[in-house]
């Protein structure tokens, strides 16, 4: 019971509010009383501007906020304990993205001056700091920033779409619902850059201070809020329709030239350690503590979903070693990039079945394992799948087999899910097959094997693979088509730095090969690069003027590294 | 003649029409199992195809339809619907289903097992608002009795009153201590005198025998509770706006959660009660009769005879009115017979003087009488159960859990570990102020925190920097002083940002994006 304890007071910007007037409040929401209280939904609340409004507004204000959700999901019956995480909801599904360009960096430095910290939030200091970053350059001062950081943080996380959908005015909240976040941030900015003109020559933090106190809100905070209020889809479609994006133009490229490689990564990461280690662990523990609990629900016919924040890999992998040893089982890393529902089906027919031959399409194979299970009592089988969500298992037809499968009353699935979307998955028919207990398993521990497969942005595919296969493949070639395969990687090479380089044009190419004594006709570089082609080792591509060109889509290092070895060979 | 059907598939039921009298053999019934997912041309050329050969092959074609009946004209034109004799079957709404399940498995004394009334509200408000799934509900029911039997390990004592009686006997002085530590056993020790306390405190076997009489108590409240509660029932489904509720489950939860006769809503009902008028209330009497009459409970002897007493004197009432009317009537026609003005006016303002001061009817006053004997009723036998002593054996209370089994909220989850890492680790040094977070958050945090700020394309590098300066500010001066080069900083610092870049891609909060270089598109949005 300690963790949804935990989880009670826990949601972000919330307010503290006392049990007794939750539990009071959700009282008179409870049951019948529902419905009626839809006009409710209108009421108006502004949370944004409540850190201007004292504190006991605040609490009303939340309450009445917390009312408005009940009421709205009709979950009202829920543990005082558990308030918290009701009230997020709002905030969860609305996520607001200023346009500002800056901000990240803005947050960046008032995060690292927060209080608390071993750094002192001097003057002498600020600027270096800020300097650091060129984006934020523009503003003068950090102490401004800190001034400015309890209002910022709020513009930062108020739910947009509360805020709308709330539109009409509460006379309990008049004094409040005068403002409106989205035109005191524009506000702010205005505020922001008129400070950092004022101070660009002179950086006087009495200055700042005095020009960054807020404005008096004035009737025009109040037309802009007016538009600001017209309809959240528009604004969807207005964010996403325009191509301009207002970013930086800066590349990783200037930025350093060395990337790493995925295994410099591993090792680096491996080497770093992980913070909070001894907390992560008490959520583990606890965790762990439910294993029991687990084998017997999946015995009376519940299948269990892990869901939260970090990675549940470990979990399951104790899970299976310390109770199910001596059962049949198997796991599934649904993250590897390859795996299919076939090959699941495959393993539990060939593996746990012990039936050689194949099957028409999985729905025949899935129907064979229902009929087995069916016929056989004494077969168990345990199904643990590590991201059920991941990209190749997340589709309908793979969802239906795995669902259906997991109905059978002998087999026990116990899977986890990380993306945020996940649930979206299932639908009713699914659901009920399934049959799911969630459990909520935050461990906080990086994902470090999920994400090993995943082609990283920042990370450089070392190129390693498509290496070997390289030289693997030319190796079985004749020693004409590893020359004709050699000459196309030089002249790609030679053109490296050329951006618009379309490829080698076929008719330059044989006449390279003839010159090099390679080929006798056309028709046998036909053939040859066929062959290529069927080893993904080059890809043709037609120009403008109908000319096949030909590219070695390998990156530049790979094929240098590659031209080396050959070299090395011979 | 088309001799083609169309059923729901629901009721299985098959009904010849008339043309399948000449048929020598049954026909072939085809089932189709959810009509809407079936492609529609496939169905369409089957009803034509075979009607053609309705005469060689007789078909009776079922199909099951899971939304409205009005889809068949969705899916079928005309020229096709029309090949087609249709006949709807309509299975029960699944409201009704539930009202059955509440009915058999929760409002009888048969089973030991009870729900709380959270815990209950919780199950049918994700029936109401979630799913209308009866299965779901019993799932969940389900999964109140395993965490029920898991969780207490006085649930032993949760079983048929003669089991329970002997599993008493057999208690160990561990479960003794046990039963002495719940909250109602201590309320109930407290009313007692002092010289039962010590003994209920100290002797296991003067304790057993108390818990075999209290255990029987609650065993007769129940047996009472769901009789007095059918029969409030009766009259509260009656009542204009139905302030109590118009499903038996309503009145249930309100009974459950609290004194009921404390509530307004009950107040009010009661007032409404009140002017109910005779034939309603002889039809809920009769009706409250049959529920105690065939009741378990063994102290409704008196109630019955109560109760018949008062239809009787409704009989009578009826006798006497009709009298009355007699006498009214001559009244009536004394006053048809004066047509002098000046006493018609005096008579009328006699009649409505006497009306005014006028005391109750007889029959208002029995009315009265009924219902506070209802009342009364209501008092003695609908008190909550958690003011029974021992009530935590067989009621199930732990509404969070339940909510987080069925109804769980994985993005909240997610959000709040992200947002407010201190809610999972315990950490002095995460506590936050107010909304945000420390800048000691795990990388994961403020990387999500960062990319907040950003608007749907993020460039790497900036969000890169802006990490690494929170980051360096934690580390200390140290890192400060080598932030001269910055290329250096940068590079110590990407691989926990790069590693943490991808689990946000994981968790989907962003994807990568060729719109641009080194940029991510953000997959979460609000007001941009």
């Amino acid at each position: 019971m300690s963790r949804p304890e935990r989880r009670g007071s826990g949601a972000l910007e919330v307010k503290f509010v006392p049990d007794e007037e939750v539990l009071k409040h959700i009282a008179d929401d409870a049951g019948i009383k529902v419905r009626k209280d839809k006009t409710q939904l209108t009421v108006s609340v502004k949370r944004f501007v409540k850190k201007l409004e004292n504190i006991s507004d605040n609490e009303a204000q939340e309450m009445l906020e917390e009312k408005n959700y009940v009421a709205a999901l009709g979950i009202c019956a829920q543990d005082p304990v558990e308030n918290g995480s009701s009230v997020s909801g709002s905030e969860v599904y609305s996520f607001q993205t200023p346009k500002r360009s800056s901000k990240m960096a803005e947050l960046a430095s008032e995060l690292a001056q927060t209080p608390g910290q071993s750094v002192a939030p001097d003057h002498s200091e600020c600027p270096e700091n800020t300097a650091k970053t060129p984006q934020s350059s523009k503003r003068s001062s950090s102490n401004k920033v800190q001034q400015r950081s309890k209002k910022k943080e709020f513009v930062s996380t108020t739910p947009y779409r509360l805020r709308k959908r709330l539109a009409a005015p509460d006379p309990y909240l008049e004094s409040e619902s005068e403002y409106s976040a989205s035109c005191s941030e524009e506000e702010d900015e205005e505020d922001q850059k008129e400070v950092s003109t004022v101070l660009a020559g002179q950086k006087t933090p009495a200055k700042t201070k005095a020009a960054s106190t807020p404005p008096p809100r004035n009737t025009l905070a109040k037309k802009t809020k007016e538009d600001k209020m017209s309809n959240l889809v528009e604004e969807y479609f207005e964010a996403h329709s325009s191509s301009k994006v207002l970013t930086s133009d800066r590349t990783l490229q200037k930025l350093r030239k060395r990337r790493l490689n995925q295994q410099t990564l591993h090792d680096l990461l491996k080497k770093a350690p992980l913070a909070y280690a001894a907390e992560i662990k008490e959520l583990n523990q606890q965790h762990e503590s439910l294993f029991s609990k687990w084998m017997l629900q999946l015995h009376l016919g519940f299948n269990i979903v892990l869901y939260g924040l970090g990675s549940k890999r470990d979990l399951l992998e104790k899970f299976r070693t310390s109770v199910l040893q001596s059962s049949v089982h198997l796991v599934v890393n649904g993250y590897f990039p390859s795996i299919t529902v076939r090959s699941i089906l495959n393993s539990i027919t060939e593996e746990v079945l012990d039936h050689i031959g194949t099957f028409r399409s999985p729905l025949d194979q899935l129907e064979f394992i229902i009929k087995r299970f069916k016929e056989d009592s004494s077969l168990e089988l345990y199904v643990l799948i590590h991201n059920l969500d991941s990209q190749m298992l997340r589709g309908e037809r793979s969802q239906q087999i795995l669902a259906q499968l997991s109905s059978l009353p002998r087999i026990y699935l116990i899977a986890s899910i990380d993306h945020i979307n996940a649930p979206l998955m299932w639908d009713q028919a699914k659901l009920s097959l399934y049959n799911w207990l969630w459990y909520e398993t935050t461990t906080f521990s990086p994902y470090v094997e999920e994400t090993s497969y995943e082609n990283s942005l920042l990370v450089q595919q070392s190129g390693s693979l498509a290496l070997s296969s390289l030289t693997h493949v030319l190796r079985s070639l004749t020693l004409n088509a590893r020359g004709i395969f050699r000459l196309l990687a030089q002249y790609q090479l030679e053109n490296k730095d050329n951006p618009s380089y379309p490829g080698l044009s076929f008719q330059d190419f044989y006449q390279q090969c003839r010159e090099a004594f390679l080929v006798n006709s056309d028709l046998t570089l036909r053939a040859q690069l066929t062959e290529f082609r069927d080893h993904k080792l080059i890809r043709t591509k037609r120009g403008a003027d109908g000319v096949e060109y030909l590219l070695i889509p390998v990156d530049d290092s790979t094929l240098t590294d590659f031209l080396e070895k050959e070299d090395e060979d011979v | 003649q088309m001799a083609l059907k169309k059923m729901d598939s629901k009721t299985p039921s098959k009904k010849r029409t008339s043309s399948s009298r000449h048929w020598q053999s049954p026909p072939v019934v085809v089932i189709f199992k959810d009509m809407e997912s079936f492609i529609t041309k496939v169905l369409q050329d089957f009803i034509v195809i075979s009607s053609q050969h309705i005469r060689e092959l007789p078909l009776v074609l079922i199909f099951g339809i899971a939304t409205s009946p009005m889809i068949i004209h969705s899916l079928l034109p005309h020229s096709v619907s029309s090949l087609l004799c249709i006949e709807l079957f309509q299975s029960l709404s699944c409201k009704e289903h539930l009202s059955t399940v509440i009915d058999k498995l929760l409002l009888t004394a048969q089973f030991p097992f009870k729900l709380g009334e959270k815990v209950l509200q919780v199950l049918i408000n994700i029936f109401l608002y979630h799913d209308f799934s009866v299965q779901n509900f019993i799932k969940g029911f389900q999964l109140c009795i395993v965490e029920h039997f898991y969780s207490q390990p006085l649930s032993v004592l949760c079983c048929q009153l003669v089991d329970a009686k002997k599993r008493v006997n057999s208690l160990s002085h561990d479960q003794c201590e046990n039963i002495r530590r719940l909250p109602s056993f201590r309320r109930y020790v407290e009313s007692q005198p002092s010289q039962k306390q010590i003994a209920l405190l100290t002797a296991d076997n003067f304790l057993k025998e108390i818990i075999q009489k209290l255990l029987e108590d609650l065993h007769v409240y129940h047996e009472n509770y769901v009789s007095v509660l059918r029969c409030l029932h009766v009259f509260t489904s009656s009542l204009p706006k139905y302030p109590l509720g118009k499903q038996i489950r309503e009145l249930y939860c309100a009974c459950l959660e609290n004194r009921v006769w404390e509530t307004e809503e009950y107040e009010s009902s009661l007032q409404l009660a009140r002017m109910l008028n005779k034939s309603d209330l002889v039809t809920m009497l009769q009706q409250c009769v049959e529920i105690f009459v065939s009741s378990s409970g063994k102290e409704f002897d008196k109630t019955v005879e109560k109760l018949k007493e008062f239809l009787t004197q409704f009989q009578k009432l009826e006798a006497e009115a009709f009298q009355e009317r007699d006498v009214s009537v001559s009244s009536q026609k004394e006053l048809q017979k004066k047509t002098d003005l000046y006493h018609l006016q005096k008579t009328l303002l006699e009649l409505k003087e006497s009306r005014r001061s006028k005391k109750l009817t007889k029959f208002e006053k029995l009315r009265f009488e009924v219902v506070d004997y209802i009342d009364s009723l209501v008092r003695n036998y609908l008190v909550p159960a958690d003011h029974k002593t021992l009530h935590e054996i067989v009621y199930f209370n732990t509404a969070s859990v339940l909510r987080g089994h069925l109804n769980a909220a994985p993005r909240i989850a997610l959000h709040t570990a992200l947002n407010n890492p201190y809610c999972y680790l315990k950490n002095q040094a995460l506590k936050s102020d107010g909304g945000s977070i420390s800048n000691k958050a795990p990388d994961i945090c403020i990387v999500y925190k960062l990319h907040l700020e950003c608007g749907r394309l993020i460039n790497l590098v900036d969000w890169l920097e802006a990490f690494s300066t929170v980051v360096m500010a934690v580390e200390g001066p140290n890192a400060d002083a080598a932030s001269s080069d910055q290329v250096d900083d940068i590079i110590q610092y990407p691989f926990s940002f790069l590693s943490t870049v991808s689990e946000l891609e994981l968790l989907g909060f962003i994807k990568p994006s060729k719109q641009k270089t080194d940029h991510v598109a953000r997959l979460t949005w609000g007001g941009c």
